[in-house]
């Protein structure tokens, strides 16, 4: 597995050298922690989406450990720092809900373009590798030549897909797909809907009707609900949480694009206001590289050598 | 969740009891407002910081401080500075003296470069030329078809060039066809990139080479934070881009970001991306973009909507109707078919200021889609009689109408509660496009908005 975390760590390379690194600057040949340090870093924390409020709120708690005279020393604000996002990502941990009986049925939402298509491709290429039988849904109906795109990945990784017309209704493709995977014996289906804003009333109803759907099948599915977030999203992937789980309600987040970014700060908030788990976090284009998430790994990962 | 800054800075004025009046004190109390409502809006640091420095010396004027309602001026410092910023005119496309033009889209995966090449295409074409399209995307699968499907929709033609065709080899392909079918304007949609990956990076900067586009227009999604500044940054610095189109606007976010890359990159945006649908793409407008990130609605772009699709006609006949207190439930039925073409009502309800609170009522009364069919029904349901006098409705008919149009009686009643209230929305919505139509847009509308009781509007208005 030390390849996954050499992956990990080259993938969040941006944001070990944006955060941490900006941190670290800010504190070399500093000993003493006066109001323009803390300025400094409540820019630097800023400035990875973390927020407003949770960056406040990381500053809050150690300006009262210096008021308290707790803390003195400029070096130590790295660890607290470091203690303190581990504390945020480590509670909203949680185990997958993987059904008693298969299959489980895995729903990706998300807004447009943030690569929940690409995102469903390695998935069903890591579950297959993990001894899943597993089964694509191709429930985005909506955007021209979708379907195509998932069945190219579909292809790549051999596993099997149902589809129907583009432009048909999701619901029945989710319908016929899990009917199938009963049929065939599958354990996993995941399923890909169509990118939507979270804004839109009468596209977060048809996610409704998919629940509702898949609930007419079997009882307890969708076991979890993962929605994709870009990691160059800005404060708006809070408000995507929050719509998304009310109408569809998210279990769990997929972090994608993190390679590219030097933030993916968002994350922090949503762990923390939502009380969502990450569960999967995108370092590249190539198949294998959406790993999964864990909190102590990650941010060992960014803040440790 | 965003409160608007006006709502905010009001607060804050208010809070400190007695002071009535901008002092430098409350001033810091109001900056800090600001500042916290800007970094929300995902607004770069930096540039906040600046703007921030900007503001508090313009809010140092006496002007300023004499005023009756500081709120108001400092809303208004902080507004007229974004604009200026984001650019004070729009700007139009450049085109080429010996037509084909190039235009290349580029940008990160996922900002919606090839849906916004199709916008464009379309806009184009309503604009009288003849686009030409191509996609040199041959990494994500099916990112060609994509443009295919969408080209075919639209009815413009796209060179498809063969399934394994290098990129250089497929813009020269749709080069020779521009030229051969006498298209003059040519879009090639790129493949998206992080602006990391050197070797893309490296492609793009050939395609440049040999298109020689007249325009590179950088694609960029309003929901991105503030890593916007720096692949925006990293892009122009590569490539040279002319200008910005902005997607997804249509969604909730502040589109903070418009102002990090404009500022950034120091070019223009041009476009705005606000739906799904084919046609929802428009010419950028500083202001409205402005008022969005400060969380002041959208009147504009709003009133620009309803005009589109209500027939101007039928709009005078409403408005005749609305004065003279004429406005029956068949009238009624009518207005609501006509905005179904809008688009989904709490998008609409969405881009006028203050109208939150108002939104959620409507919310409460379940205005939904669905909901439009089932009043239709049960207008159907009624005698002309009926129609036209809302007032004689008592309880036998109103069963009898809950009867004929498969409802409950209370359907009935919540109709008619809407249908009170939509009279005061259509009046308000009507008067201004009379308003827009005599040139005198701004005033009649607001007023009415305010007498509404919309607070944001009075702010707009006060100015």
């Amino acid at each position: 597995m030390s390849s996954l975390l050499d992956r990990l760590k080259s993938g969040i390379q941006k944001t070990r050298s944006g955060l941490v690194g900006s941190i670290d600057n800010l504190i070399h040949g500093r000993k003493e922690i006066d109001p323009d340090l803390l300025e400094e870093l409540e820019y630097s924390l800023i400035s990875s989406d973390i927020g407003v409020r949770t960056a406040t709120e990381i500053l809050e708690g150690i300006k009262q450990r210096v008021d308290r005279q707790q803390l003195a020393d400029a070096g130590e604000l790295r660890a607290l720092i470091r203690q303190q996002l581990l504390d945020i990502l480590e509670a909203s941990e949680k185990p997958l809900n993987w059904a008693v009986k298969p299959p489980t049925v895995v729903m990706i939402v998300g807004v447009n373009g943030v690569g929940k298509t690409t995102s469903i491709g390695k998935l069903a290429n890591r579950f297959k590798g993990d001894g899943q039988k597993v089964l694509i849904c191709a429930a985005d109906t909506f955007r021209a030549a979708a379907i195509e795109q998932l069945e190219v990945w579909a292809q790549r990784s051999d596993v099997e897909m149902i589809r129907q017309q583009s432009g048909s209704d999701p619901s029945a493709v989710l319908f016929d797909s899990l009917k199938a995977a009963e049929a065939r014996g599958s354990t996993l289906v995941l399923v890909d809907t169509a990118g939507r804003l979270h804004n839109k009333e009468h596209l977060m109803a048809e996610l409704e009707k998919m629940t509702r759907t898949a609930r007419r099948v079997i009882p307890d599915a969708p076991h979890e609900v993962w929605m994709v977030l870009d990691a160059t999203t800005g404060q708006n992937g809070l408000e995507q949480a929050k719509k998304f789980t009310e109408s569809a309600g998210v279990t769990g987040i997929v972090l994608t694009k993190l390679d590219g970014t030097a933030k993916g700060g968002v994350v922090v908030a949503i762990a923390r206001e939502m009380n969502l788990p990450i569960r999967y976090v995108g370092v590249g284009e190539q198949v294998d590289d959406l790993i999964p998430f864990e909190a102590d790994k990650f941010v060992a990962s960014l803040f440790d050598n | 969740m965003f409160d608007s800054l006006s709502d905010k800075l009001q607060r804050v004025f208010k809070n400190l009891r007695g002071e009535g009046k901008l002092t430098e004190a409350n001033m810091e109390a109001a900056l800090k407002e600001i500042r916290v409502a800007l970094l929300e809006a995902d607004v770069h640091f930096k540039v906040v910081k600046e703007l921030i420095e900007k503001v508090r010396e313009k809010s140092k004027g006496e002007e300023v401080l004499q005023a009756l309602s500081p709120s108001q001026q400092v809303v208004k410092i902080v507004k007229d500075e974004l604009v200026r910023l984001l650019g004070t005119h729009q700007s139009k496309l450049r085109f080429s003296n010996e037509p084909p033009t190039v235009v290349m889209i580029v940008g990160l995966q996922g900002s919606g470069k090839t849906t916004s090449t199709s916008k464009l295409a379309r806009l184009l074409v309503k604009e009288g030329k003849k686009p030409q399209l191509v996609s040199v995307d041959v990494y994500r699968p099916a990112a060609r078809q994509q443009l295919a499907v969408l080209a075919k929709q639209l009815n413009i033609p796209i060179h498809d060039g063969e399934p394994n065709q290098p990129p250089i080899d497929l813009v020269k392909g749709a080069k020779m066809a521009a030229v051969r079918e006498g298209r003059d304007v040519i879009l090639v949609d790129t493949a998206g990139r992080l602006h990391i990956d050197d070797a893309l990076m490296q492609e793009l900067q050939e395609l440049k080479d040999y298109l020689n586009p007249q325009e590179i227009l950088f694609v960029a999604d309003a929901m991105t934070g503030q890593d916007a500044v720096k692949s925006a940054d990293e892009f122009n610095k590569r490539l040279g881009i002319t200008g910005i189109i902005l997607t997804k606007l249509d969604g909730d976010a502040r589109g903070g970001a418009a102002l990090s890359v404009r500022q950034v990159t120091g070019q223009p945006l041009k476009f705005v991306g606000v739906g799904e649908k084919p046609e929802a793409f428009e010419a950028f407008h500083p202001d409205r973009v402005a008022q969005r990130i400060l969380g002041m609605g959208d009147v504009l772009s709003l009133i620009e909507k309803v005009e589109g699709a209500i027939d101007m006609k039928e709009a005078e006949k409403m408005q005749r109707k609305l004065i003279e207190n004429d406005f029956t439930l068949e009238d009624f039925r009518d207005q609501l078919k006509q905005l179904r073409k809008l688009g989904p009502l709490d998008s609409l309800m969405g881009m006028i200021p203050g109208m939150d609170k108002m939104s959620k009522q409507m919310k409460d009364a379940k205005m939904d889609e669905s909901e439009l069919t089932k009043i239709v029904a049960i207008i159907d349901s009624m005698t002309p009689h009926e129609r036209a006098n809302h007032m004689i409705i008592n309880g036998a008919r109103r069963r009898r109408i809950a009867k004929g149009s498969g409802t409950q009686p209370q359907d009935i009643n919540n109709l008619l509660k809407q249908y009170t209230q939509a009279r005061k929305v259509m009046k308000t919505l009507t008067d201004s496009l009379g308003g827009l139509g005599g040139g005198k847009f701004g005033g009649s509308m607001a007023k009415r908005l305010a007498k509404m009781g919309l607070p944001g509007m009075e702010d707009l208005m006060r100015r």
